[in-house]
């Protein structure tokens, strides 16, 4: 698992190949909806559904699994607490609910590429100059933060190197501190490297 | 926003996922699992101040909507969104800006108390009362059931407040941002 690719599965499946835009509007529109419906049927449906949605993006159950493993705890606690409260059918309704939604938002994220969500959504920001947003600068701060993720997880371990000399790598402030600051300098040098080849994106705009 | 502030706001956004890398580190007795990521949107806010503070977590958020494993144990999606911790989540970018919006008010006044207090009060109480409100709504119980279910991570981000009021001041002292804001 890279992180340019992100949890991103690659399958030659149709839901692969719907654009991103469409993918993430079904998920708001999905999202929506089983917070509509009280019916533990018709939400059993609904998690059916988004089950077989797995099948058709040629998943194996593994990786339908790998979805809902985390979650599963949390599940039988709301589970337990609804069947206390109130009886099972309110239970399956909060179960399958959460359910749904967590499975059908794990399946756009594992059939969409990064890259082509964050064109995706600096294409959706285009309007948005409007009221002001750039989004050429939203784009650069963007590719920023991936190009800068492993630099300061080096420094962080450097640091922690270092303060483990001084017996001080289970002190949290001591830890931090530096790492911090190493960051905002080097942000300084970043910032100064960017402006010196004449990086200027309000001309764009 | 000129080019050194967006250069704050992405590397910030970088330093959140790199403290979610950090091991966690399991209270005793309890057995709640505290993270390091939590801190950023503390020192974001306490750090960089209202605006640059909160975009930058927020820009951390959208980088794990998009699908990144960068929440810490390398979680990502829009599923961590739409589950029951989501309001958590949202709630990061609202208590860095106020942290940072009241930081900015006292700036000049700051000490260990008043930066303890403001803090806390971003991180604990304005960021439980969003997430345990979300809590509340997404599995159907009562508000203040979902508050005492979150008690036993109160610990942590006591802890969290006190780690970061240290890191904030002396930053402060070494690079002081927010009075360039």
């Amino acid at each position: 698992m890279s992180l340019a690719n992100g949890l991103y599965q690659d399958r030659s499946s149709p839901l692969h190949r719907v654009p991103a835009g469409v993918k993430v509007l079904a998920l708001v529109i999905v999202g929506t909806v089983v917070f509509l419906i009280n019916d533990w049927r018709i939400l059993l449906a609904v998690l059916a559904g988004v089950t077989a949605l797995y099948g058709i993006a040629r998943f194996s159950p593994r990786v339908l699994w790998a979805q809902i493993k985390p979650l599963l705890w949390l599940l039988a606690a709301f589970f337990a607490v609804q069947l206390w409260l109130n009886d099972w059918q309110a239970g399956l309704v909060v179960v399958t609910r959460l359910a749904s939604v967590v499975l059908f938002a794990g399946l756009v994220t594992l059939t969409t590429r990064v890259s082509v969500m964050l064109a995706a959504l600096e294409r959706a920001m285009t309007p948005l100059r409007v009221v002001g947003v750039n989004p050429e600068k939203v784009g650069l701060a963007f590719s920023l933060v991936l190009r800068f993720i492993p630099v300061i997880a080096s420094v962080a371990s450097e640091v922690r190197e270092a303060q483990k000399a001084r017996g001080l790598d289970r002190n949290m402030i001591a830890l931090s501190v530096p790492l911090i600051i190493h960051t905002l300098k080097m942000a300084d040098d970043v910032a100064d490297a960017i402006e010196a080849r004449s990086y200027d994106p309000i001309e764009k705009a | 926003m000129n080019t050194k502030d967006i250069v704050y706001v992405a590397l910030f956004a970088a330093l959140m996922a790199v403290l979610g890398l950090f091991p966690p580190f399991t209270l005793p007795i309890t057995g709640v699992p505290i993270t390091a990521q939590s801190l950023a949107p503390m020192l974001a806010g306490a750090i960089l101040g209202a605006r640059r503070g909160a975009l930058s977590v927020v820009l951390f958020l959208v980088l794990v909507a998009l699908g990144l494993p960068l929440l810490a144990g390398g979680r990502g999606g829009f599923g961590v969104f739409l589950g029951p911790t989501g309001g958590f989540m949202i709630g990061w970018a609202i208590s860095a800006f106020i942290i940072g919006f009241l930081i900015e008010k006292f700036w000049n006044r700051l000490n260990v108390v008043n930066t303890a207090a403001i803090i806390a009060f971003g991180g604990i109480v304005v960021l439980y009362g969003l997430g345990n409100a979300w809590v509340a709504v997404a599995v159907d119980i009562s508000y203040w059931k979902a508050t005492v279910g979150s008690l036993p991570f109160l610990v942590g981000d006591a802890l969290k407040v006190f780690v970061a009021t240290g890191a904030a001041l002396a930053v402060r002292r070494a690079y002081p941002l927010v009075s360039h804001a």
